[in-house]
Order: structure tokens, then sequence, then C-alpha cells
């Protein structure tokens, strides 16, 4: 790994600040960015750690919202949520293994938009709101594709709102070698509207399976998705998987999520 | 160069770590503390694994300038005062859950950090913390085994695989 200057402010306006320098990055759990740093796949000159900042950290209720700082971790957000958004605590208590969701964060995970990665179909199935150090997106308008997203330049993700569904689910279809999902699928209720989030498939990163939804609006069964299916075209293809794997797997989890749900 | 200051084992320590030292680096190599183990180097093995904070993390995948005031937890703080094994030490050599042993200091700081959070784990939830630990040895049935005998379980009543 090339060496760089490690700094770790204590607030995110001197994180903000320290990201102007040259060559700077933020780093939260490393869980990602190490392995990439000593690949040289990534070789900041300023690394900015986001984990002495308290104002970033933890998990309470924000209206009929709830309000998880960036920097909170996996193990955390499993944890404090199991009552409040048991669907999302699944979720993070899932992710990779125990040592993972130690130093792992939301923050971390949804900036980093990999288009396996689990928190991006969480937030995009509830419709959450990213809030960053200067605005709030829209879930729907901040993943951009495959490790793209609505992030600026030294924009850091400082929470997570989330609406709360009636109900939800997560499911997961693992990949057991990564840890990360082959494919899955979050399936969220809001009573009059239903959100299908689907992660780990498609080569522009997480979507929303529209058609699914419309059908599952007017009959919430396992059922009403049967006759559907996803295009294998834009899908991943790997050697875990083909494209129309992947794509015969966004219907299958997606019908489960519903019978689990229905 | 940065300045760190940190509890390991229940002892204050202090270094001077350039930023990309690894953790891992600083234990093994500063304070000669070589009972942590580094099997890939790429956070997926989990022989690394140590405490910070009480929690499980791999330490290979977190600088040492993140630990500057954290209390760490390495093997060798895990026997007893007297020098006699902790008790998941002690499972492990009684159950054959170990050969090699070069996974063994990751999967003992591991099922510790199980054993805080859930003192009874079944097979099923031990095999699932275990998930980020690998074992080219045992085949990890004689680990889980271990597992359960040092929470107090019956060990003949696991089914044999
Ligand atoms: C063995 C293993 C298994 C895993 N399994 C899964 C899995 O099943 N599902 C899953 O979703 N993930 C998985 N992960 C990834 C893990 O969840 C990471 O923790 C997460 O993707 C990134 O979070 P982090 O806090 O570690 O971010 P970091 O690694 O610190 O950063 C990741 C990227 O985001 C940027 N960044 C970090 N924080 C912020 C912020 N607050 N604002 C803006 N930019 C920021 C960094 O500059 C970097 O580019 C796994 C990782 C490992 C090592
Ligand atoms: S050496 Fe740290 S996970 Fe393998
Ligand atoms: S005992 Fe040899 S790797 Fe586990």
């Amino acid at each position: 790994m090339q060496n760089f200057e490690f700094v770790r402010p204590t607030s995110v306006a001197d994180a903000v600040a320290a990201l102007k320098g040259d060559e700077a990055q933020p780093m939260s759990g490393g869980q990602t960015l190490m392995p990439t740093m000593k690949a040289r796949l990534a070789a900041p000159e300023i690394l900015v750690s986001l984990t002495a900042i308290d104002e970033m950290k933890g998990v309470r209720k924000d209206g009929d919202q709830i309000w998880i700082g960036g920097g909170t971790t996996h193990a955390t957000v499993a944890r404090e949520t199991a009552e409040s958004y048991p669907a999302l605590s699944s979720l993070a208590g899932r992710i990779g293994d125990p040592s993972v969701r130690s130093r792992g964060t939301i923050g971390g995970s949804i900036a980093n938009n990999d288009p396996s990665a689990c928190y991006p179909a969480g937030a995009l199935g509830s419709g959450a709101t990213i809030v960053t150090d200067r605005r709030e997106i829209a879930a729907d308008d901040f993943f951009q594709g495959m490790f793209m997203s609505a992030l600026d330049e030294g924009e850091i993700v400082t929470a997570v709102k989330f609406p709360v569904p009636q109900k939800a689910i997560y499911q997961k279809f693992i990949q057991p070698a990564s840890r990360f999902p082959l494919t899955a699928v979050f399936v969220a209720h809001f009573g009059d509207t239903v959100r299908v989030a689907v992660t780990g498939a498609s080569s522009d990163g997480v979507f929303r399976w529209t058609e699914a939804e419309e059908a599952l609006q007017g009959n919430f069964s396992a059922d009403a998705v049967s006759g559907l299916s996803v295009s294998a075209a834009m899908m991943i293809s790997d050697l875990h998987g083909s494209g129309a794997y992947r794509a015969q797997l966004t219907k299958v989890m997606t019908q489960r999520a519903v019978a689990a749900l229905a | 160069m940065n300045s760190i200051k940190l509890r390991v084992n229940g002892k204050e320590v202090t270094g001077q770590v350039e930023g990309r030292t690894l953790l891992v680096d600083f234990l093994r190599k500063d304070l000669r503390l070589t009972g942590t183990h580094v099997g890939c180097d790429t956070t997926q093995c989990g022989a690394c694994v140590v405490h910070v904070n009480g929690e499980p993390v791999k330490a290979c995948a977190m600088l040492a300038a993140e630990a500057d005031g954290a209390e760490v937890a390495t093997i060798e703080g895990q026997a007893n005062a007297d020098g006699s094994l902790s008790v998941v030490q002690q499972a492990f050599q009684d159950h054959h859950g170990l050969q090699c042993g070069f996974c063994t200091p990751g999967m003992v700081m591991a099922a510790t950090a199980l054993l805080k959070e859930n003192p009874k784990p079944s097979e099923a939830e031990i095999r699932e913390y275990l998930d980020g630990n690998i074992c080219r040895c045992t085949g990890y049935h004689n680990i889980v085994k271990s597992i359960m005998a040092a929470s107090g379980q019956d060990v003949p009543a696991m089914a044999a695989e």
C-alpha cells in the first residue's frame, strides 16, 4: 500500500475541509477501501478517517422515519433496528461476516454503490433519503450505476433516513465465497405502494423492478410476478452465474420475498 | 508519522506508525505479538481477528492509527492470570479444534467474541458466526464441537457428519 497522510477529524465540518486537500479520500470502516488500496486500485495522498465523528453515529427515531448516522457500523444497525425495522436489521446482520460488520458502515456501503452490495437495495427498496454534508438526496436519484452515485467530489454521506414500511423483507441469495449477494431482492409493502429493489444482478447496479411493483400493487402474491420476466441483456455475467441465471434469480427471489410476506 | 497510544491485552502501549501501517503489522512487528496471523491479507480468511473495544475485527483491514485510544485484545492475552488456558482455548485442545494451528488464533478470538454475545449458541449459529474464518485443515467440525463444549453444551448431542 502506498503511504499517505492520515487525518482523523472529529466533526463533519473538519472532515469536509480536510477533503479539499489534493488527492484526499474519506475512509469509514475500510472494509472495501483497505483491500482496494492494498491492490493499488486506490492511492490517496491524504486519507481522511471518518471513524471519530460522533455526529455521524447512531440510530434514532426522526418523526416516522429512522435516522441512521453514516458512520454507524453494520453490527450496530443490526442490533439497534431489530425492533424498529426488522428487515433492515436482518439485511445489516447478514453482510459479510461478524468482523466485517464490526467495522463496515452504512455510509461507506451507500457511497461505494457496489453493484452487489446489500444496503443500496435496502435504501432503494425503502425509498430512503441519503443525507450528506450539503443536501438530501432521494435514493431514487442517488444510485447512478455501478460504483456511481450522485455524490460530488469530497461530499460525505452523513446519514440515511428510512421510512418504515408496513412489512418488508430482504431475500439474499449468497455467493458463498465472497459472502456478497449473487442476487438479492428487497421488497417493501407500504399499504398503497410496493417497492422492489434488486442488487447483485444488473451491470447498472441496484435497480427497481417496476413491472413487479405494479403487478404486486394490485395483487400481493407470488403468483402476480410469475408471468413477468426480467431481461438478461443488462445482467452481470461472470463465472458465478450467467446473465440469464441472474435474471431468473431476480424473479425467484422476488417471489420468495412476497411469499414470505403475504 | 502518527503517534498512537492504546491498550493491548490490558497494558498501555505507545507507538509511532506510518499512515499505512496495518494494525496487524503494528502488533506483530512493533510489539512482537506474533500470535495474530496473516493468512490472506485480502480480508477473507480471519486468521488476523483480534478484538477492538470488545468487537471482533480483522487486524489486516484496520490501520494502526485507527486504533489510537482503543482497547485491543489478542490471542496472547486470552490465557488466565495463572497461565492456564482460557475456557475456549482449553476446549480447542480437548476437542481437537486445531491441526496446523494457523487459523486458531483467529478462530479462538472469533469464538470468544461469539460467546460473549451469545453464551449458548446453537450449532447453526456457531457455523454462521465463523463465516469469515477459514481453516484449511480441520473441516470445521471439531472447531464447532470445541465451541459447543466451551459454552457448556453437550458435544456428543451434536450430529456427526
Ligand atoms: C469479506 C467481506 C465480505 C463482505 N460482504 C458484503 C456483503 O455481503 N454485502 C455488502 O453489502 N457488503 C459486503 N462487504 C462490504 C462491506 O459491507 C463494506 O463495509 C462496505 O461496502 C463499505 O463500507 P466501509 O465503511 O467499510 O467503507 P470504506 O471501505 O471505508 O469506503 C468505501 C468507499 O466509500 C467511500 N466512503 C466511505 N465512507 C464514506 C462516507 N461516509 N461518505 C462518502 N464516501 C464514503 C470511501 O472513500 C471508499 O471509496 C464485504 C466486505 C468484505 C471484506
Ligand atoms: S489476514 Fe486478515 S483476513 Fe486474512
Ligand atoms: S488448523 Fe490448520 S488452518 Fe485451521
